[in-house]
Order: structure tokens, then C-alpha cells, then sequence
């Protein structure tokens, strides 16, 4: 039996990793954290009774891997103006961006029991007014290459060599806004701009081949004019994913679209690819077996 | 207003962003394939490193000058009203306001002003949508030179600003009154038997009716509200306290509009009696502009008549 009041996970202590110049320990080191924060998100959103789980979990590699290995950040000076940006534009995956946000420094861990309650900071949905190292508010769907494409000509007008880096998901692609801005990213080719694809394959009613198939994606992405990896990378592998930022910079003179493969709810088997856990809160038995699930394979992940 | 100075506030947006310019390096400009007609065009040819047209595509074009906002640059985003007002109402919303980013709306052609293009170009509801967002300012010049001076003014502002502006040449009115501050109601003539409130191309209207309402011996308040939002409620309230009667005029749908926001301040701080002239809850049509104006009750004539109904 799992106790649910004494059984949190400890705060992890990844200030390490930075030090790590043996790039085959530093993924591994990131692997393991990645999947401590996993299991912290999984815990806030069971505490919550509310909250996304499947999107967080497919996209928790990938932003791990950019906050321990891919930005040039500063936590203790959020809004300096040369350091590269990331929208969620899927901002639904919020719960894992602040256990991330938290670990790096931007505010306590402490402070993640209060997402989603009343005066917190830690909104539904990501607020870059309220939560320190938020670069953009998202939660409707469609908007983050549009604005990440201004970020991005904002670097060009003003000289500066920051990353922009958006993260998108199905349902963000079903908008027809996320095509006027492929479009126009084509059109304007700001340099180190890069859309990531957190390609789950499943959105809240269903698989997406049934709800609107995006298939052939990379092939959609190409015939709009863009750089696209070849390679779909394994959006659970961080040592992919840096191999992933690799192409990246030796691909920064143009906008380039890396996509990652990925499964919605990744961790816990029964809730893996099921568009029910979209955002279904978490029940009392399934918290119990997803938690016994995702600490055996933290126990599995030896650092 | 025959023999005035007639310019459109169209021209004046595209000469003030020239002369800005240099004064603002971090000024840049967007537009939806329409600046030959919004005259932001003048900018890009100049500026083509600050200027970015973006197609047909208002919604994009909204979130890309959000995005530029975030980095310290001043986005100033033109196109036609109706389309800025409706195509991006989830941008404006969830990324302008929501974020309280200092991104300038220009709502070019709006009202009936693209009037033979007809109904569909039309913007009647773009008061109504614009004012209800939270940290959205409002401002509906009453001439181009107003424009241009607030235009600048807005560029201090930190937050967002909405401009709606007028196609056709208009009379130049705004150089015969003291300069009008951002936020505030400018009395352009006072008066003891009536207040007519008028923003935009109404604002002459109301002068004439109150020059026609003199010659039958009632003295009019005559308020250029051109900002909607914020409202300045103290002068607004002074001027209906005295008069107890108030008509206003706009070129939009009496939904929501001047009239709606005038009332909203009137009905809890100072009731009186009230007129809202505007277009009543219909779609107008294509028709050459002044014809237009008149069919559908926004005219001096109507603000004469509606004063008299008033004052019986």
C-alpha cells in the first residue's frame, strides 16, 4: 500500500548536471531528474484533483532537456533580454514546466502545492505576469508560433543572438493559426527560431488520426517552406534530445522544426496514449499504481 | 463644414509613423496586406527592417507584435478595423491584454467609412469588443492631426491601445481647440440646455447641430469623448449635472458603443434624461458615405431633431 501523506518524492539536486562534462552522464543525470520531475508533476496534479497529466508527461523530457542542457538562462534575473525564450504554446502541459521552473530556482518547490488554488501564482495555465521564468502565457491553443515568430524578429531588429524556442502539441496544430505563422516563418526566416513537436499523436477526444490527422506532418512542414530534421527524435530519450540541439545549432542560419516522438501520459502503462487522461483528474487507485510504475523506473534509471 | 480643412486620419497615420521614426527607434510596424490603403506602407518602404506585412492574416499578426512587444520594441499593428476587431479577438484578448503588452491597434476603415465595400467591411462592433477587454485603452480620434498627436502619447503608454480611424477625409477641426490629453474629455463648447457627446467623425457633426440648436436659442455642451476607455467620468458627470440632458453620436452599433459607456457612467453616478444616436442594432449597406451616414440617423440633422424631442 502506498501512503499518500509521507510518501513525497524528495527534491531532486541537479546542480550537478551543469558540471557534468562527460555528455553521456550528463544525460543520464537528466534522464533520472526528468523522471523525479514526472513523478513530482504526477503528484501535484493528483493532489490537485485537477490539471493535465498526459500532455505534461509527454512533453517532460524535452523540457528538462532544455532547461539542463539546451538554454542560456539566468533564474535569478528572469527578464534579462539576452536570454533565450521558450513558449509552451501547449499550455496545458503547465504542471511540469513549474516543477522544472521550480528546480532551476525561479521560486521554491515549496511553492508548487499551490498550483491551482486561489492567490497562487501557479495558474491552470502558464501566466507570465505572475509566475517568475514564464516568457509567455499560453492556454489557448494556436498561439505560440505567431508569437514566438515576434520573439524571434525581435532578436533580428535588435541585434541580439538569443534562441526562440516553441513547443507545440497536436492540438496546437489542429489551430489554423498555427499554419498562418508557419507560413509566415517561412516568409521572414528569423534566425535560432525552432519549433518542437511534441507529437503524442492524441488529443482530448481521441487519437488525432480520428479527431484531425496531421499526417504526413514533416512532410506538411517542408511544402510550407521550412527546415525540418529529417530524424524524428525519441521525445522520451534525453540523450536524443541533445542529439536533437546538435542539428539545431548546426542548422541556426533559418528556422528549423525538429519532431519529437512521444507518448501522451509516458510513465504510467494503463494511462500511456489514452486521450482519457488528457486532463481527467487523477483517482485514488490510479495514483496508486501510476506511482508504483513511475518509481520503479526511477529506481531502474541509475545515475 | 463646408469650407473646412479636410484630410483623412489615414494620411495622417502614414506621415506621423515617418516623422516618429527616427525619434523611436524601437518602434516597428505590422500589417495584413492592406497598407497601401492604411498608408503604413510610407513606413515600410522606408523601415523595411522595422516593417513586417504578414498577409491576410490578422490573428498572426496581432500575436507577432505581441511577441515583439516582449523583447522592448513598440509594435504599432494596422489593419481594417472589422477584421482587427473580429479576426483577432482571441490575440487581442489572450496575448495583448492578458499580458498587458504595449501593442498599438490601428482599426483603419472603420465605422461605415469603407462605405461602398458594404456591409462586410463595415465595423460597427469594434468599440463594443475592444472596450470590453481588460487593460484594452480605447481611442477614437475626432481628426487626423488629434490622431497623430495621440498616436505618439500612446507610445508612452504601457500597455495596449486601440485606435479607430476613419477612411475618408474628414474636417480638420482639432486645430481650432486646446491640444486634447490622453484620457480626457475635451469640452469644445460649453453650454447650460443639453450636452451632445460625439468621438470621431461625429465630433463635427455635434459642433453643427450645436451651431443649428443656437439659432433656435438652446445653448449645447458639446464633449469630443475621444476616449472611450479610459473615461474621463469627472467631466462627464460635471457637464450632465449641469445640463440634464445628453445625446451622444457614433458611428457604431448603439450596442456597446459611446452611447453604451456613457450611460454605463451616467446611470450609476448622475441619471438623466438620454439619447443614444447609432446604428440601431442593424447591418448597414454599400452607398456612397455621406448618404450612408444620413440613412441611418448619424448626421446633425438627427442630433438637432433628437435635442428638440429632448428639450420639449
Amino acid at each position: 500500500m502506498i501512503d499518500f501523506e509521507s510518501k513525497t518524492v524528495k527534491k531532486a539536486n541537479p546542480r550537478n548536471i551543469f558540471q557534468e562534462k562527460d555528455i553521456l552522464v550528463k544525460a543520464t543525470k537528466i534522464q533520472h531528474f526528468a523522471q523525479q520531475c514526472r513523478i513530482n508533476t504526477f503528484e501535484m496534479i493528483y493532489n490537485r484533483g485537477n490539471g493535465h497529466w498526459g500532455g505534461s508527461a509527454s512533453v517532460t523530457e524535452i523540457l528538462t532537456t532544455l532547461y539542463y542542457h539546451i538554454m542560456n538562462i539566468d533564474p535569478a534575473n528572469p527578464k534579462w533580454e539576452d536570454r533565450d525564450r521558450l513558449i509552451l504554446s501547449k499550455g496545458h502541459a503547465a504542471p511540469i514546466l513549474y516543477a522544472l521552473l521550480a528546480d532551476r530556482g525561479y521560486f521554491s518547490v515549496e511553492e508548487l502545492t499551490t498550483f491551482r488554488q486561489l492567490n497562487s501564482r501557479l495558474q491552470g495555465h502558464p501566466c507570465m505576469d505572475k509566475t517568475p521564468g514564464v516568457d509567455m502565457s499560453t492556454g489557448a491553443l494556436g498561439h505560440g508560433l505567431s508569437i514566438g515568430l515576434g520573439m524571434a524578429l525581435g532578436a533580428k531588429v535588435l541585434k541580439k543572438k538569443y534562441w526562440t524556442f516553441i513547443i507545440v502539441g497536436d492540438g496546437c496544430l489542429n489551430e489554423g493559426q498555427s499554419w498562418e505563422a508557419i507560413m509566415s516563418v517561412a516568409k521572414f526566416r528569423p534566425e535560432r527560431m525552432v519549433i518542437m513537436v511534441d507529437y503524442n499523436k492524441v488529443q482530448l477526444d481521441g487519437p488525432s488520426s480520428e479527431i484531425m490527422p496531421l499526417d504526413p506532418l514533416p512532410e506538411k512542414f517542408k511544402a510550407f517552406n521550412l527546415n525540418v530534421s529529417d530524424r524524428i527524435f525519441d521525445g522520451h530519450s534525453v540523450s536524443e534530445i541533445m542529439e536533437s540541439w546538435d542539428w539545431m545549432q548546426k542548422n541556426q542560419d533559418s528556422p528549423s522544426v525538429v519532431i519529437y516522438k512521444t507518448h501522451k501520459g509516458k510513465g504510467v502503462s494503463f494511462m500511456e496514449d489514452q486521450s482519457k487522461w488528457h486532463g481527467a483528474p487523477i483517482d485514488n487507485n490510479s495514483y496508486a499504481l501510476g506511482r508504483v510504475e513511475l518509481l520503479s523506473q526511477l529506481e531502474k534509471l541509475h545515475v | 463644414m463646408s469650407g473646412v480643412k479636410q484630410i483623412s486620419m489615414r494620411q495622417s497615420f502614414g506621415e506621423k509613423l515617418l516623422e516618429m521614426a527616427d525619434r523611436y527607434p524601437e518602434l516597428v510596424v505590422l500589417d495584413a496586406d492592406v497598407s497601401s490603403s492604411t498608408q503604413t506602407i510610407h513606413f515600410g518602404k522606408k523601415y523595411p527592417e522595422r516593417f513586417f506585412n504578414v498577409g491576410v492574416a490578422e490573428a498572426n499578426m496581432v500575436d507577432i507584435a505581441g511577441g515583439l512587444a516582449t523583447c522592448g520594441l513598440r509594435p504599432v499593428a494596422s489593419a481594417f478595423a472589422i477584421f482587427l476587431a473580429l479576426k483577432s479577438t482571441d490575440q487581442v484578448r489572450n496575448n495583448i491584454c492578458y499580458n498587458n503588452l504595449p501593442v498599438i491597434l490601428v482599426g483603419g476603415y472603420a465605422g461605415l467609412s469603407d462605405s461602398f465595400d458594404g456591409a462586410s467591411h463595415q465595423s460597427i462592433t469594434d468599440i463594443a469588443i475592444m472596450r470590453a477587454m481588460p487593460n484594452m485603452n480605447v481611442i477614437v480620434p475626432s481628426d487626423g492631426p488629434e490622431f497623430g498627436r495621440l498616436l505618439e502619447e500612446a507610445l508612452r503608454i504601457d500597455g495596449p491601445v486601440y485606435f479607430r480611424i476613419c477612411r475618408n477625409e474628414s474636417p480638420v477641426i482639432s486645430d481650432k481647440f486646446p491640444v486634447v490629453e490622453f484620457g480626457k474629455i475635451q469640452v469644445l463648447s460649453e453650454g447650460n440646455d443639453i450636452t451632445i457627446a460625439a468621438c470621431g467623425i461625429t465630433v463635427p457633426m455635434a459642433l453643427e447641430a450645436a451651431a443649428k440648436l443656437k439659432i433656435k436659442g438652446y445653448s449645447s455642451e458639446v464633449l469630443n469623448i475621444s476616449s472611450i476607455k479610459p473615461l474621463d467620468s469627472e467631466t462627464l458627470i460635471k457637464s450632465a449635472s449641469k445640463t440634464k440632458l445628453i445625446i451622444t453620436i457614433e458611428e457604431h452599433s448603439v450596442i456597446g458603443g459611446l452611447g453604451s459607456v456613457v450611460s454605463e457612467c451616467l446611470m450609476q453616478n448622475c441619471p438623466v434624461k438620454m439619447k443614444i444616436i447609432g446604428l440601431n442594432d442593424v447591418f448597414a449597406e454599400s452607398g456612397p458615405y455621406n448618404d450612408l451616414l444620413s440613412k441611418y440617423g448619424i448626421s446633425a440633422d438627427n442630433i438637432v431633431n433628437s435635442a428638440i424631442e429632448l428639450l420639449k
